[in-house]
């Protein structure tokens, strides 16, 4: 089987608070920790068990700048076959469709019979996967938590939907599949694994060589594009309690003792 | 701007999801004027009954009648959208499970433009849309413009347009099944695994001592338990606690988790994203403790501490003890 994973570089939200910039044209990006989308970070365990259990071979795909390349050699670290970076100026400010068209270009130059994204990324639009299948139109499955390979033309995939249950579907081959996380435990990646493939050469792909035209992808042409950043006023919200620690504490045990938080 | 508008209807046994009643307010701030088309698939009875509901709400209602959506299925009725929804025309589409499932997709084959999880619309101008949406689990918002003069698809977040009352609109329903023509599904419905039952029904506590990715460690979640101990409340949690399998999925708060309806819900170390939020209903009195003064679940605490859990929560649980 032959497995290509979107991976994407973003400011990590576990490590970082994201504040708005001064002008509001931005998110603070001084002192930002980046790591790999961590749905994706799943998409890429999951790529790798499959191929496991089944062979092929695993290509790990970013559409971003050159420090996207870290993140790229990262999931190789995990175990991933091959890296492939694509990079172009003509692809700054891509919206959801132009960076799916940039990746079905890559698609299109190999030879996958699956495609893993991550279910969404920072900016929570969980569109990327979505968009690329219906330009292949390849059948698609979004919020993955299962997979299952029955043989080569078709797989069983289970979905994660309301109130915990799990829809099953059987694809055929090939297909798109936005992963949820919780699919896997992602293998953690130390020093060594980074220094085992750190000078494994990532092939970077521009326009001219996916065969895009200027417009294709990029700001040109975008049909969504961002404003400003801001943090919305949502009335008052909590009571913010002050003081030392134990004044505060004496304050929320009297809190909570009033409105039955105390058995 | 005269643009059709769409809505997709989401239902389930024979009722129409809140959801509904969402769009159309969503359609009219985009367009006061139109004439909003409600479009609903699925088969037989539980079809009619929801068509029925959404006629009371939309002026007209398509229905798209096969056995083949009886459980709805994104990939089988895709197709049959874009051969009904003319070009140009804007259709929005619930954010949860299906729509992701459904509208990018369905923005490429109706050839129009995609923009995911709007929570607000800001007007439009010259074809135009400005229009809210949330990035970094809410942690900021952003205005983005939009280009729906081609045609589009939009996703609306649920819960982000607040239903108007009394605005029944005695609509027609048209049944567009021939229209909108055969299936020819390459993915099929299988069956619905129920969610695990844990030992723990967190649904039905009244105090419930919710812990997320701020307990950082396995092992701290002790820390969690002890207070849950001295408060009577069960221990519940966010979504990464369960991806992290540190607790059962039965424990998990939000729309792909439980929904829970507690007296009191101490959230600590939770953001608070609208998902973990989905899941929390009948308005308890809700303590936030997080070391991000940012943290959205701030917004919605009625007490809120900036404090790290693993600091904060011992002397709570001692303090409490201490009192009784």
């Amino acid at each position: 089987m032959e497995i290509l994973v979107c991976v994407k570089r973003v400011p990590d939200t576990a490590e970082n608070e994201i504040a708005v910039n001064k002008a509001g044209t931005d998110i603070d990006r001084d002192d930002l920790v980046y790591s790999v989308n961590e749905w994706d970070n799943y998409a890429v365990e999951e790529a790798i068990q499959i191929r496991d259990k089944v062979g092929g071979t695993v290509t790990v795909v970013s559409v971003g700048d050159d420090e996207a390349e870290e993140v790229v050699r990262r999931e190789m670290a995990m175990g991933a076959d091959n890296g492939l970076l694509l990079c172009d100026d003509a692809f700054t400010g891509s919206d959801g469709k132009g960076l799916a068209t940039i990746l079905k270009a890559a698609v299109e130059k190999g030879n996958y019979d699956l495609i893993l994204t991550g279910a969404q990324a920072d900016d929570g639009a969980g569109q990327v996967g979505g968009l690329l299948a219906a330009m292949l139109d390849w059948p698609y499955a979004s919020l993955v938590n299962l997979v299952e390979i029955i043989d080569d033309k078709k797989i069983k995939v289970g979905r994660e939907i309301a109130g915990g249950n799990q829809e099953m579907n059987e694809m055929d081959l090939p297909c798109v599949l936005s992963i949820q996380t919780g699919i896997n435990e992602p293998r953690y990646v130390g020093i060594r694994g980074i220094r085992k493939v750190a000078s494994v050469e990532i092939p970077v792909k521009g326009a001219a060589d996916l065969g895009l035209v200027a417009d294709a992808a990029g700001k040109a042409g975008a049909k969504v594009n961002r404003l400003d950043y801001f943090v919305p006023e949502l009335g008052e919200g909590a009571e913010m309690l002050e003081g030392s620690t134990e004044e505060i504490i004496e304050k929320l045990v009297e809190i909570l003792k009033a409105k039955g938080g105390i058995k | 701007m005269a643009q059709q508008i769409f809505a997709y209807i989401l239902h389930k046994d024979g009722l129409v999801d809140d959801s509904a009643q969402e769009l159309i307010v969503a359609a009219r701030k985009l367009d006061p004027e139109a004439a909003v088309t409600a479009v609903v698939g699925g088969a037989g009875e539980q079809l009619a009954q929801a068509c029925q509901q959404a006629a009371a709400i939309y002026p007209e209602v398509w229905k798209i009648d096969n056995p083949a959506l009886a459980y709805i299925n994104a990939e089988v009725i895709r197709p049959m959208l874009a051969r009904i929804i003319p070009a140009g025309a804007i259709t929005l589409v619930p954010h949860e499970h299906f729509g992701m499932d459904l509208a990018p997709g369905l923005s490429i084959k109706l050839n129009a433009a995609y923009l995911p999880d709007v929570v607000g619309f800001e007007g439009v101008e010259g074809g135009r849309l400005k229009a809210v949406r949330e990035e970094f689990s809410g942690q900021v918002s952003t205005h983005v413009n939009f280009d729906l003069s081609g045609g589009a698809v939009i996703t609306v977040r649920p819960g982000a347009f607040q239903p108007q009352e009394g605005q029944a609109a005695g609509g027609q329903v048209v049944d567009k099944s021939g229209e909108a023509g055969a299936a020819e599904p390459r993915r099929r419905y299988l069956e619905t695994v129920a969610a695990e039952v844990g030992d723990v029904d967190i649904t039905k506590s009244e105090i419930l001592v919710s812990v997320g990715r701020g307990i950082e460690d396995q092992d701290n979640l002790e820390l969690i338990h002890e207070l849950a101990e001295a408060v009577g409340g069960e221990v519940s949690c966010s979504r990464p606690i369960v991806d992290a399998k540190w607790l059962e999925k039965a424990r998990q708060v939000g729309t792909s988790g439980q929904t829970v309806k507690p007296k009191v819900y101490l959230a600590l170390g939770i953001s608070g994203s609208f998902q973990h939020m989905g899941g929390i209903k009948g308005a308890p009195f809700m303590v936030a403790v997080n070391k991000n003064p940012k943290a959205p679940i701030f917004q919605s605490a009625d007490v809120g501490v900036v404090a790290d859990i693993l600091e904060f929560v011992p002397e709570l649980t001692e303090k409490i003890k201490e009192s009784r």
